[in-house]
């Protein structure tokens, strides 16, 4: 059963959905939406990771998974944090406003 | 069977991925998110790792998403009132995304012959061998996440703590 999906499709899978998170980053200009797309890429490799950890039959993959879903929880309070100061300052979380990194 | 379940999370993954990133409402993006998560997580259930899916939809789906949508929530951000950008910038932003994955899948393109010399047996990712491997050859960054959490948890509490109170 596991073996029947090749791995390069899962090779696809994650790249497209990586390019999907890169392009919300630099197109997009509200912050939350870009923290939202920083999550979009943490979770296409983890599926990656997931994915070679299955066919290679190494548990460490996904241990890193755990690693990584604890990191991604950390930078989306902090960050989320950090947004909501940002509000109470300037009223806008537009990032091009934030080009002088003062308020 | 496998193939074809393959295929249908796919699909729906990558266009609720592109309805994240094109939609003008945050709250949108955010539910289109979390039908990409789900996405996620089935994909785990067909690599077997099931205790992973679970995993993800509780942290993810249950708990980063709902701090997304507490945020927007609190900003008062459903609104739809960003700007368009140039289209110039769109098809940069496109051009320079798709070179990316391209480079990606080409720096990884040599591993089929890796993967088809080992035959999986599927019971690694059960919760006993991986717990088995975490805290033994990975105790000591189990720990040092447990550190990591706390001082997230500090950093935020102090970052959303109103300043009228300090003075």
């Amino acid at each position: 059963m596991i073996n029947s999906v090749p791995i390069d499709y899962y090779l696809w899978l994650s790249s497209i959905l990586f390019g999907i998170g890169v392009v919300g980053v630099l197109y997009r200009r509200n912050g939350i939406i870009i923290f939202m797309c920083i999550e979009l890429m943490l979770n296409a490799v983890n599926l990656l990771l997931v994915a070679f950890s299955a066919y290679l039959d190494d548990p460490a993959g996904q241990v890193f998974v755990f690693f990584i879903m604890a990191v991604a929880a950390a930078e989306v309070a902090v960050g989320l944090a950090i947004l909501v100061v940002m509000y109470r300052g300037i009223r806008t979380i537009d990032i091009n406003v934030l080009n002088r990194l003062k308020w | 069977m496998t193939l074809n379940f393959f295929y249908f999370l796919s699909f729906l993954a990558i266009l609720a991925a592109v309805m994240v990133v094109v939609s003008r409402n945050p709250v949108h993006s955010v539910l289109y998110l979390i039908i990409t998560f789900f996405c996620i997580a089935g994909h785990y259930v067909l690599l077997n790792a099931q205790f992973l899916a679970v995993v993800h939809i509780i942290v993810y789906a249950g708990a980063i998403m709902v701090l997304f949508l507490y945020v927007i929530m609190l900003l008062n951000l459903n609104k739809e009132s960003e700007p368009h950008k140039s289209t110039l910038l769109k098809i940069m932003a496109t051009v320079c995304g798709g070179l990316l994955m391209i480079v990606v899948i080409g720096s990884l393109k040599g591993t089929e012959q890796m993967v088809e010399a080992h035959t999986a047996t599927g019971d690694i990712s059960l919760v006993k061998n991986l717990g088995k491997v975490m805290f033994s050859d990975f105790l000591i960054p189990f720990e040092v996440t447990s550190v990591l959490l706390l001082a997230a948890m500090v950093g935020a509490v102090m970052l959303g703590k109103s300043e009228h109170n300090n003075s």
